[in-house]
């Protein structure tokens, strides 16, 4: 069995060891619960470890401590964004809420089940590229719309949004813009006060920090609910025990990200679409040609379903991802490529490949090659393609 | 390592038997659609006196359950005849596969649907007793059921394509509701034809567009 190739850190990262270093004291030396500052001694001190990351968290968003609340990830916080908002000003200033077509499913059925309750729920186009209509987006605004949400970076597609122009509109028209950063965070620039943004999904799993720990950035005075009840951590806006291990892994994973490493995985995705574009016919690149995050590549191969691709390239211990039926337990293809006007067929043959820290370019070479055999083998037994190449 | 599917299912998918498409077949069905996911053609040569398949060929595009059990499914017909692999059920096939995943049977059930669909295809063609009847509107209109409207990704007759069917002396006339320079048209066209033009008493297929 060769080495495992890892081209899936989207969905999860390996965790750096350093950031195993940072966290471990707070596993077995200092496992205190964070108490207030009249509590006892360990407890003190985990409190302020805990804001420390915070604060950390926070200035990499050029945000305030006290605007950055912990959460079990980008999944929860995206829920806290848009029923937390709803709860707050749904009686208050109206219930109309925007997203975008291609969010990725924390926000999409958020604003679903809002709907249910009684929200009206406007869901965005999206043009060939993943890029949503400004104008449509302006249009749709009206006095009852309390948030709009829009991703930075797509999950699938690697497609960045405008979130400046954006942000800039919502504050024009003095609606919240809530924005998921999951793919985006320390690797492309995001700033709270540039861009507008009144909330904000980050999470450390997709940047070698630990699985389970989310952050939310609130501005400072946004009409935010609290949906899970309990005690008072947090601002008094998500109750649950400190997660004090995570938060210190999830600042010491932020602050240990990179330009140079952003340049790396640039390298990696410019590299690995160029070579399949060379070596393998009748493939599309799903997203932006530029504007797409550092870690994205997706790309279609044709007449073949992207199980049996990935099945194959999981024989030589590569691992990747597709937008294909199959693959999902849903059993449903990608609401993403079909947002974009992708047909069927362009969805259950999308590969997504996704880079990270530990991969390197002789790995991408390795994958390039033999997806070349495969894709051949694969449409050698297809029934598409022979008759429909035009 | 760990695989979502058992070592025989792995291995037919990684060599799959009987590959490719079949230069003049005496029978060929195309079951599914990329819109529905898989898709699986199945080829057979069949020996006139004996009705025995001789010859056995399929293709897919689908995931690894469909790819093995259009492989097993071509073993197991070959040598058979007729109406010895007519019998041959998607359990039988997924037995000799050692089992599939539940989820996946929709994926899988399309290779035996394709088998069957190449056996009736041959007799058909060959107006063999069994299936000697005759070409009516109801008869077309079960079979326009098996091709797909592209676009949504169900048969032309439940998504209201079809929009009247005539049966007269063997000339079938069908009226379809596209544009006649519709993306889809052509691809409608051939498949709707592949599925009656065989039919034993039927001489001509017309097929217009409206809309």
């Amino acid at each position: 069995m060769e080495k495992l190739i890892y081209l899936d850190n989207a969905a999860a990262t390996r965790l750096d060891d350093r950031v195993m270093e940072a966290m471990k004291p707070y596993f077995f030396d200092r496992y205190s619960v964070a108490t207030s500052e009249f509590g006892y001694s360990s407890g003190i001190e985990a409190r302020e470890a805990l804001d420390e990351a915070r604060s950390k968290l926070a200035g990499a968003l050029g945000a305030e401590e006290k605007e950055f609340i912990f959460t079990s990830g980008s999944t929860e916080s995206s829920n806290l964004a848009l029923k937390g908002i709803a709860m707050g000003l749904g009686s208050k200033k109206g219930k109309h809420i925007i997203v975008s077509k291609i969010e990725d499913f924390a926000v999409l059925y958020s604003a679903r089940a809002l709907e249910r309750e009684g929200f009206k729920v406007d869901y965005l186009d999206v043009d060939e590229f993943g890029l949503i209509d400004i104008h449509q987006l302006e249009e749709r605004i009206t006095p009852e719309t309390i948030l709009v949400s829009v991703q930075h970076g797509n999950q699938e597609i690697g497609t960045i949004q405008d979130i400046h122009q954006i942000g800039r509109i919502c504050r024009e028209k003095d609606v919240l813009f809530h924005t998921d950063a999951t793919h985006t965070f320390k690797r492309i620039p995001l700033d709270v006060t540039r861009d507008f943004a009144d909330l904000i999904t980050v999470s450390a799993h997709s940047l070698h920090g630990p699985k389970g720990v989310g952050g939310l950035y609130v501005r400072k005075g946004t009409p935010l609910k609290k949906i899970m009840d309990g005690g008072f951590q947090e601002f008094d806006l998500r109750a649950g025990m400190d997660n004090i291990p995570g938060a210190i892994g999830f600042a010491r994973a932020m602050e240990l990200v990179t330009e140079e490493e952003n340049t790396k995985l640039k390298e990696m995705r410019d590299s690995l679409i160029k070579m399949v574009f060379e070596k393998i016919p009748e493939v599309t690149l799903n997203g932006h040609p530029g504007n797409r995050t550092p870690q994205n590549a997706n790309i279609t191969f044709h007449y073949v379903e992207g199980e049996s691709v990935t099945l194959h390239l999981d024989m030589y211990g590569i691992a990747v991802s597709t937008g294909s039926a199959c693959f999902s337990r849903s059993l449903e293809s990608s609401h993403v490529i079909a947002a974009m006007g992708g047909d069927h067929e362009r969805a259950h043959g999308s590969i997504r490949f996704t880079f990270g820290r530990f991969n390197d370019l002789d790995e991408i070479g390795f994958t390039v090659e033999k997806l070349e055999e495969i894709i051949k083998n694969l449409r050698r037994i297809s029934p598409l393609g022979k008759r429909e190449v035009k | 390592m760990t695989f979502p599917y058992n070592d025989i299912v792995l291995e037919h998918f990684k060599n799959p038997r009987n590959v490719g498409s079949m230069e003049k077949p005496d029978g060929k069905s195309t079951e599914g659609s990329p819109a529905c996911g898989d898709m699986v053609s199945v080829y057979i040569k069949v020996d006139p006196d004996t009705k025995i398949i001789t010859d056995i060929s399929f293709e897919s595009y689908g995931c690894a359950s469909n790819i093995a059990t259009g492989s097993i499914i071509t073993e197991m017909a070959k040598g058979k005849t007729l109406e010895e692999a007519k019998k041959i059920t998607w359990k039988e096939a997924s037995q000799a596969l050692g089992g599939l995943p539940a989820i996946k049977a929709h994926c899988s059930v399309l290779a035996v649907e394709g088998l069957r669909g190449a056996i009736t295809n041959y007799e058909e063609k060959h107006g063999l007793s069994a299936s000697r009847e005759a070409t009516t509107v109801e008869v077309v209109r079960k079979k326009l059921k098996k091709v797909m409207n592209p676009m949504m990704g169900l048969d032309l007759v439940t998504t209201n394509l079809v929009k009247e069917i005539e049966v007269k002396e063997g000339v079938v006339h069908l009226l379809i509701e596209l544009p006649e320079n519709h993306q889809f048209s052509a691809v409608i066209k051939e498949e709707v034809k592949e599925k009656i033009e065989h039919l034993w008493d039927v001489k001509n297929v017309i097929i217009d567009f409206v809309g």
